[in-house]
């Protein structure tokens, strides 16, 4: 058994930045946070806020031009000979064999859009066989029956059946469910989900978050939840990750990040989703403004155009960074944090 | 409520596809789009359609703004506070005259917009359809309409590419507002949004009532949003409504098994609410070939014998709200509001 506290993964300073004729878009700028085996982290962000790269940056998938230009990503390997290692995944070439082996097995990915991330022209059975072939030494016999099993698992009726459908015939709540199962196919200790409820009904989004929080009480994964949503954070992760523009602005356990927010992004954010229990027809508070373009990001601290609390002097001016406010709480902004000794 | 003034009344509405196949194209089977929905919307008040994907809530929208010619039933529209005609079997040049009274928000503000066309030609063209051709009128009606939805009259001449999205959704509203409607047909409009935008359209939409009378027909997925901006919502399952009601009894005390599960779903966001949710199991039901008796009822815990065998009707249990389900007075279900959770923590 490992020990709880060390995290499976660690991502420190990452910045993942993409090259682009008109300019250059930081899309991560300077993100860190651990992911706990057994723990799900939530990281949550209005579009453009880099969640999304924040994954692809994981796996070594970062679409041209794009690409990390600084940090560390450390993933944790079981101790084989007592001792625990960590691999460097930056340092390894996003093709190269180990990052291969790695991909889809230890760290596997589930996209937003069940349709475009299955292959059309392959049955469900054979993407599955496929991938459990590719990492684990199985007979084709023994992969096609790890297949029906998994498709079962994830709660597809009739799953022999299923397995000789192509993904077109499947609903898309079905076809998401396909999708974790090739995704648990190689026993990942770390299951990346990318907005993996967007695109459904909330029925079936219920249904699917159950599904994902039994299998990680069946072995024990570490799931990391990328959303928007507000509301599937709050019922899912353990620990909080909440981004803008790029940058972490707020990090620690859902309770305290829901509970006693600090920053004033996070806190406007939480006011203005009408909830069940609000007073209805009244005006929301709003975040004034809109997220700005990447190419004329704000200087200082992102988020200072729209913020209430800003300090005139301060916020534009100075970049604030992540500094402890209370029990694993982070928070990025001058309302906590001294303010630097201004060089002028 | 009931003396009120009734804007728009929906009697048995139906819209069926035809499923075609071989190659005369004959007609094998429907799909069952819209199958026989009745209700009816309040002058000034905010009604909303909820449900799943393919329950047919967008279709009944097409329907009611006669972008679908329905099937069957009745669509009874008020035109200036006189009286009822029945639009949904009007002729073309008939409806004509009364479109302008009746206008859509998409919910894709990036498709909804001509990315050729500027604002004022996308604003202005409702205006010169219906014979508004002087140009310096239209131009100062199509300021007047951006102050309106709060965008600076300058962007006149731009085109939709330089708006985000929030500012676009913005851009359709001036644009079904141009004609000055009494009913706006909202399909989704802040879905595609996000969080912190969303909440400026739904104030916009809501100050726009109160400064304009509108009536809104909202149709949407998103639970929280509902409870927010409708006065009555219709719940509607694979083409039928299966509970209406007032928006607070609805939330409080749903009498629908499939009402109850629905709320019970919505994610909360608020950590210390993780409650027990009601799974519910299988898939929604195939509009082209529905279940028998209650549509509901092969993912119903409640269901019993009468419901694979007869279809409810919708019935009124209490003034005001109207369930169709046989054991609706015998269940007692869970609603969201039963503990009323303070806001806290955010303030």
């Amino acid at each position: 058994m490992q020990d709880d506290r060390q995290p499976i993964l660690s991502v420190r300073n990452l910045k993942t930045s993409f090259f682009t004729d008109e300019g250059i878009v930081r899309a991560v700028d300077g993100a860190s946070f651990d992911v706990h085996l057994g723990q799900t982290l939530g990281i949550v962000g209005e579009s453009g806020c880099g969640k999304s790269v924040t994954a692809l940056s994981i796996l070594g998938i970062v679409p041209r031009p794009g690409r990390i230009v600084e940090g560390e990503i450390l993933l944790r390997r079981e101790p084989e000979d007592g001792q625990a290692h960590e691999i460097a995944l930056t340092s390894l070439g996003d093709s190269s064999r180990e990052m291969r082996s790695i991909r889809g097995a230890e760290i596997a990915l589930v996209f937003q859009e069940p349709m475009t991330s299955l292959s059309p022209v392959h049955t469900i059975g054979n993407q599955i066989i496929g991938a459990a072939r590719l990492h684990r030494n199985l007979t084709r016999r023994e992969a096609g029956e790890l297949a029906v099993e998994l498709l079962s698992l994830v709660g597809i009726p009739r799953a022999e059946a299923a397995i000789d459908a192509y993904p077109f015939q499947l609903s898309g709540g079905l076809r998401q469910r396909a999708l974790i199962a090739l995704a648990l196919s190689c026993e990942p200790r770390i299951l990346i989900a990318d907005e993996p409820t967007t695109a459904l009904d909330v029925t079936t989004q219920a249904q699917i978050l159950d599904l994902l929080r039994s299998l990680q009480e069946q072995n024990g994964m570490a799931i990391m939840l990328i959303t928007h949503d507000m509301g599937v954070i709050a019922e899912m992760a353990d620990q909080v990750v909440v981004m803008y523009l790029g940058r972490v602005v707020e990090e620690g356990p859902v309770e305290t990040v829901f509970g006693e927010s600090k920053h004033p992004y996070t806190q406007s954010l939480l006011r203005s989703i009408p909830s069940i229990h609000s007073t209805p027809k009244v005006q929301l508070p709003t975040i004034t403004g809109t997220i700005p373009h990447p190419y004329n990001r704000p200087a200082g601290c992102p988020f200072h155009p729209r913020c209430p609390d800003v300090i005139p002097g301060v916020c534009d001016k100075h970049e604030p960074e992540l500094h402890s406010v209370g029990d694993e709480h982070l928070v990025s902004c001058f309302l906590y944090h001294p303010v630097p000794e201004t060089i002028s | 409520m009931e003396n009120e003034q009734v804007l728009l009344e929906v009697k048995g509405l139906r819209k069926f596809f035809p499923i075609r196949k071989g190659f005369w194209q004959r007609a094998v089977g429907h799909v069952r789009a819209v199958d026989g929905i009745d209700f009816h919307v309040y002058k000034g008040e905010t009604f909303g359609i909820v449900g799943e994907s393919g329950c047919g809530k967008t279709t009944a929208s097409r329907c009611i703004v006669r972008a679908l010619q329905p099937t069957a039933g009745e669509i009874h529209f008020r035109v200036n506070d006189g009286e009822m005609t029945d639009v949904a079997n009007l002729s073309r040049d008939e409806l004509q005259p009364l479109r302008r009274h009746m206008q859509m928000i998409f919910q894709d503000p990036f498709s909804s917009l001509n990315p050729r066309m500027t604002l004022f030609d996308i604003i202005g063209e409702p205006l010169l359809v219906n014979g508004v051709a002087d140009r310096r009128q239209r131009i100062e009606r199509v300021e007047e309409l951006l102050a309106l939805v709060g965008l600076r009259p300058e962007f006149l001449q731009r085109f939709p590419h330089a708006f985000s999205g929030g500012q676009r959704q913005r851009i359709g509203i001036a644009r079904a507002l141009a004609l000055n409607p009494s009913l706006i047909v909202a399909d989704e409009p802040v879905s595609a949004l996000d969080v912190s935008v969303q909440a400026q359209i739904l104030n916009l939409l809501l100050e726009l009532q109160e400064r304009l009378g509108l009536t809104y027909l909202f149709v949407a997925h998103d639970l929280s949003v509902v409870k927010h901006i409708c006065d009555r919502v219709a719940v509607m399952y694979v083409g039928r409504v299966v509970e209406t009601a007032q928006t607070q009894q609805l939330f409080e005390s749903p009498k629908h098994p499939y009402t109850e599960a629905l709320l019970s779903a919505v994610p909360q966001p608020d950590p210390t609410l993780r409650s027990q949710r009601i799974i519910l199991e299988g898939e929604v039901a195939d509009p082209a070939n529905p279940p028998s008796g209650c549509y509901f009822h092969p993912r119903c815990r409640y269901a019993v014998d009468l419901c694979r065998e007869q279809t409810p009707e919708l019935e009124e249990v209490e003034p005001g709200h109207a369930v169709s389900c046989h054991r609706a007075l015998e269940l007692d279900l869970a609603g969201t509001l039963d503990a009323p959770i303070p806001q806290t923590a955010h303030s």
